[in-house]
């Protein structure tokens, strides 16, 4: 594997580009592995990758029933963004904020973060009300948010429409300027690279069919399409097939899975400096490097596992786009698509251990998993490593669907995540 | 554009007709008895089913009325549609013996 410098572009610059190796190899299934992650999306692969890099766990198999980085992390929104408004989110997305900063370097490999900022419109007085609310406790948690008039959202993001009569009118807005977006499949990318570099096996095309238990309940391996693969340790990192793979171990989550839709304009020239987010209307727009408008809607009102979604729900997302940013209304749209998310009662992740032991799981993530993605995979690494959860981790117990004691971001947060 | 039959109104229509209203035949434990496991169970955990799933929606721009529906999640295909408080059809059977 060829380590990226100006020396080696350059290098291969001159030379044709055909110096340029394998960056990460695809594997066949040993027989037995010390940990087994099901799912190569973001947050699998980067749990192989802090396993082998902080805890020396490198007999570890990440098995992927499509291919690497295609289920929700090659279908979000890319928004990277920590303003939450609860202690224990603030300090778990603050946590994956930190390490996306230092991302690209950790892993020689360019994951494009951009801290352009993140502007989260306010259209209604409740909304002023609860913005203010959350810049006040982000601020006592030491996470950067500030609150903007109109005319200085206007400023920061200019093709904004703050006209007083607009159908939306923006009666101000909630600014995280460490916010932004990142690269989404080079961040599977890298994290495939740096893991099978310390030895991690990543297998494609290999769906996990069941979760075996051996006689004293503990974990004991996993069914695939290639046969048992034995495993001390079992971490489940499934998105929105996770509650389908634990239900084979006897575990039953509070998840629903619901399609998430996003589309893609035509590519365009910059007009847009920043990620702007409309909760009220679920309208979320930012510009792709490739120039390209990239587009976010609310969850589809019915669960589903057809990564597709409806058509009514995209009108609804266009018809707010166009009232909050009217330069757009004759752009045309390239693609859509929707991903299939894992959506808990309390919009809060699952993260930690389970009633099996042995078992181990990542959920709930719901609308808003990418921006998770480097803390989500380092806390687990840790769980996993440790049989203990990480105190960043410790309150998003699967418990607390017993206890009550809830992380009640759904009220809060309005509802975009 | 899902195409839903509302039992009630005899009618197939698009889904901007109605509203989902989460799983069907989630039943309420006995509140003076029941542990917090069951409270768990009634309040959060749900069947999420990949296939066959058994729903709850609403005709709220017809006759407001709520009604049951199998919907397979994975083609999102209305199996059947049935008034609340009937009891999930089984289909494997043919209509005529349901």
């Amino acid at each position: 594997m060829t380590k990226f410098s100006a020396f080696s572009l350059l290098k291969n610059a001159v030379t044709g580009n055909r110096g340029w190796t394998e960056q990460w190899p695809d594997a066949e299934p040993k027989k037995e592995y010390d940990v087994v992650i099901v799912g190569a999306g973001g947050h699998g692969l980067g749990a192989a990758y802090y396993l082998a890099r902080e805890h020396g766990i490198t007999n570890v198999a990440v098995i992927e029933k499509g291919w690497l980085g295609g289920g929700n992390t090659g279908r979000n929104t890319t928004i990277i963004r920590s303003n939450y408004l609860y202690d224990e989110s603030a300090k778990l997305y603050d946590h994956a904020l930190d390490l996306w900063e230092g991302l690209s370097q950790e892993l020689n490999y360019n994951v494009m973060f951009s801290r352009r900022g993140v502007l989260m419109l306010a259209h209604n007085v409740h909304d002023v009300q609860s913005f203010q609310r959350h810049v006040h406790s982000n601020r006592l948690n030491g996470v950067d948010n500030t609150w903007l008039s109109p005319r200085e959202a206007k400023a920061f993001c200019p093709i904004l429409n703050i006209d007083e009569s607009a159908r939306y009118p923006v009666l101000g807005a909630a600014l995280q300027r460490r916010a932004g977006t990142a690269r989404h499949d080079a961040v599977a990318w890298g994290y495939a690279r740096g893991a099978t570099a310390r030895g991690v096996d990543i297998v494609q095309n290999c769906p996990v069919t069941a979760i075996r238990r051996g006689p004293d309940g503990a974990v004991e391996g996993v069914e695939t399409g290639r046969g048992f693969i034995r495993a001390k340790k079992v971490a489940v990192s499934a998105a929105g097939h996770t509650s389908v793979v634990m239900e084979s171990a006897g575990v039953r989550l509070p998840l629903e899975s619901y399609p998430l839709q996003a589309l893609v304009s035509e590519p365009v020239k910059p007009c847009m400096p920043c990620v702007v987010m409309s909760n009220a209307v679920h309208a979320y727009m930012s510009q792709s490097d490739k120039g390209e408008l990239v587009i976010g809607s609310g969850t589809d009102q019915y669960t589903s596992y057809s990564q597709r979604g409806g058509l009514p729900l995209i009108e609804h997302t266009l018809a707010a786009i166009c009232e909050i940013f009217p330069t757009v209304t004759r752009m045309r749209m390239l693609r859509k698509w929707a991903g299939i998310v894992d959506v808990t009662p309390d919009r809060s992740a699952i993260l930690g251990k389970t009633p099996v032991p042995g078992l181990y799981v990542n959920c709930g993530w719901g609308t808003g998993g990418f921006k998770a993605t480097p803390g989500a995979a380092h806390v687990l690494a840790w769980t996993v490593a440790r049989d203990e959860p990480h105190p960043i981790n410790a309150p998003f117990t699967l418990e607390r669907f017993t206890t009550g004691r809830l992380i009640d971001e759904a009220a809060a947060a309005a509802v975009a995540h | 554009m899902l195409l839903i039959h509302c039992p009630y109104c005899g009618e197939t229509l698009p889904e901007l007709e109605f509203a989902y209203a989460g799983e069907a035949h989630v039943v309420r434990p006995d509140p003076s008895t029941a542990s917090d496991e069951q409270w768990r169970d009634f309040l959060f955990i749900r069947s999420n089913a990949k296939g066959p799933h058994a729903e709850r929606w609403r005709h709220i721009h017809g006759c407001g009325r709520f009604f049951n529906a199998v919907r397979d999640t994975v083609s999102d295909r209305f199996l059947a549609t049935y008034p609340a408080g009937t009891p999930r059809p089984d289909l494997s059977l043919s209509e005529d013996e349901r």
